[in-house]
């Protein structure tokens, strides 16, 4: 269970990113996060990776606190998270396969799993064809999708999407969306911000709306307000 | 589990080292200049040493001993000086054999050798001829020789005069400058090494800020501080492998070109054939000094990142 308690998150330039949220996700929940642009999603799921650390207020995944881990409880926990980042955040010097494979190697599976899972997850998300590049020789929505394959790989407890279709035709689209909906039937928590108003009504999930880094709506029945 | 992750972070290191060509050439490149720099202060080290030797060697006090004095009781504080710490080397020189010596000498001066022949006897004394192991030991070398114990026979003095009163101002002087040119030595090989380390480091230092996103990012996906940096560190030792590789062949032909040159300087020290005779040694100090100056490098450099 993931816990929101009352944060805030204070940029360093006192812009006010966000402002006493608090929300509760149930474990195997499939939750999206809509709202206008710099209404606070990114940032929001960032203090959950522990990517950045709340001004007020505390986080808590399975009752720990997560900015009270430890440095090896925070790069076990964040095994535990996978996370599609909206900027895809590749490895630049890295092939696909390498990409992909690092996350393995660092979550200490074997080279055998390694070898199997990553042309398997490449396939999922229809990128086989590009193993051996590197990501400055592919384009947007290629990238998007070894960020999506990535998050995937390690099977994850909780997958955070930032925005995983924000270059991807509607093909491609509707091919990610089952993707997220098969892994979230299989007991995975998902988490989705995005805009796209079409995969919300597709999905028929919780919404959580946000304006202004503050909770607007928290609606169980899954329709785009706004 | 820690072999595959050895096994792992070692073959990242090469592959990021081989990737990122560019980077690694201009690395490698500073580093060589910073071994060179080290291999040519040991070098400098040596020729110092060999210098102020010779210089050193060049000191040495004269004993002279009156005609009358007995040969036994010269080798008698030939034993005691030899016996003291301060005395490396004591020769004697019996009064015929400075007598052959001073007529050597004088050869082409026939007024000397006939007014030499004209006295008949031999008017010269015995020598000790005395060398100190560091030159600022002579005073208490002399010092000695005027204490009573150890030159007197009898009673009476057998030493006709020392020397180094005559020369002491001379002598103190050279121990003076070979002792500072020895300090100065060791300061700016200190400075120099620390120098060409910081330029060193610096450039690892910036390889590591052109990489600090995808630092991040490992970070972000849960890879462990060891899984991360390790890579880093590997590229930093071969770095520094290279680079001390390279500066050891290097050093080849450049050291036989200033041994050519240098010898007419310093005075029967070649660069070249120390560097053949020491080269185990210095292979050593180049090496290890590049693989630490490269980890060790890699390490700090990486820390400020790794707080993600
Ligand atoms: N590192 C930062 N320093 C200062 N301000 C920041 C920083 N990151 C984000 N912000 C600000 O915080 C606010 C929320 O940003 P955030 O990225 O969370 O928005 P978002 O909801 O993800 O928007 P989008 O839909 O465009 O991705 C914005 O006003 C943004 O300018
Ligand atoms: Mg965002």
């Amino acid at each position: 269970m993931i816990v929101f308690d009352r944060v805030s998150k204070v940029y360093p330039d006192n812009s006010r990113a966000i402002d006493e949220v608090t929300v509760s996700i149930e474990p195997n929940e499939f939750v999206s996060l809509v709202g206008p642009s710099g209404a606070g999603k990114t940032t929001l799921l960032k203090l959950f990776l522990a990517e950045e650390t709340p001004t007020e207020g505390a986080i808590y995944y399975d009752s720990n606190n997560i900015h009270d881990l430890s440095r090896r409880e925070i790069d076990a926990f964040r095994r535990k998270i996978g996370m599609i980042f909206q900027d895809f955040r590749l490895l630049p010097n890295k092939t696909v396969y390498e990409n992909i494979a690092f996350t393995m190697e660092a979550a200490g599976r074997t080279d055998e799993e390694i070898e199997t899972d990553v042309p398997h997850v490449l396939e999922l998300v229809d990128l086989s064809h590009k193993i051996w590049n590197f990501p400055r020789e592919l384009s947007g929505g290629e990238k998007q999708r070894v960020a999506i394959a990535r998050a995937l790989v390690n099977e994850p407890d909780v997958l955070i999407a930032d925005e995983p279709t924000g270059n991807l035709d509607p093909a491609n689209t509707y091919d990610i969306v089952q993707i997220l909906k098969r892994i979230n039937d299989l007991g995975t928590t998902v988490i989705l911000a995005t805009h796209n108003k079409g995969i919300i009504d597709l999905l028929e999930k919780r919404v959580i709306a946000m304006e202004g880094g503050k909770i607007v709506r928290d609606d169980k029945s899954g329709k785009y307000f706004s | 589990m820690f072999a595959t992750k050895l096994k792992r972070i070692i073959r990242t290191g090469f592959f990021n080292f081989w990737r990122d060509g560019t980077v690694s050439f201009a690395s490698v490149l500073v580093m060589l200049v910073t071994l060179l720099t080290i291999a040519f202060i040991s070098f400098g080290g040596a020729i110092l040493d060999t210098v102020l030797g010779e210089l050193s060697s060049k000191i040495d006090i004269n004993v002279t001993f009156v005609t009358a004095a007995k040969e036994e009781d010269i080798l008698s504080i030939k034993h005691t000086l030899e016996s003291l710490s301060e005395v490396s080397l004591v020769t004697y020189i019996s009064r015929d054999e400075a007598l052959q010596a001073f007529k050597e000498r004088h050869a082409n001066d026939p007024s000397i050798i006939s007014a030499l022949e004209e006295l008949g006897d031999n008017p010269l004394g015995a020598v000790l001829n005395i060398k100190a192991r560091d030159p600022s030991q002579y005073a208490s070398v002399a010092q000695f020789l005027q204490s009573d114990n150890a030159l007197s026979s009898g009673g009476v003095t057998i030493i006709d005069r020392v020397n180094y009163f005559q020369n002491k101002a001379a002598i103190d002087k050279l121990a003076h400058i070979i002792s500072s040119a020895d300090k100065l030595g060791f300061a700016l090989t200190l400075f120099m090494v620390i120098i060409s380390m910081l330029i060193a480091f610096n450039t690892i230092r910036l390889t590591i800020y052109i990489a600090r996103d995808e630092i991040s990012v490992m970070r972000l996906v849960g890879a462990s501080t060891n899984y991360i940096q390790g890579p880093f560190v590997i590229v930093g030792i071969i770095y520094g492998l290279v680079a001390g590789l390279l500066t050891l062949l290097l050093l080849l032909p450049i050291t036989y070109w200033l041994g050519n040159t240098t010898r007419s300087f310093f005075i029967g020290f070649n660069i070249y054939s120390y560097y053949l005779h020491n080269i185990l040694e210095i292979s050593l100090i180049v090496l290890i000094s590049g693989i630490l100056i490269g980890s060790i490098s890699s390490i700090l450099a990486i820390r400020k990142y790794l707080k993600v």
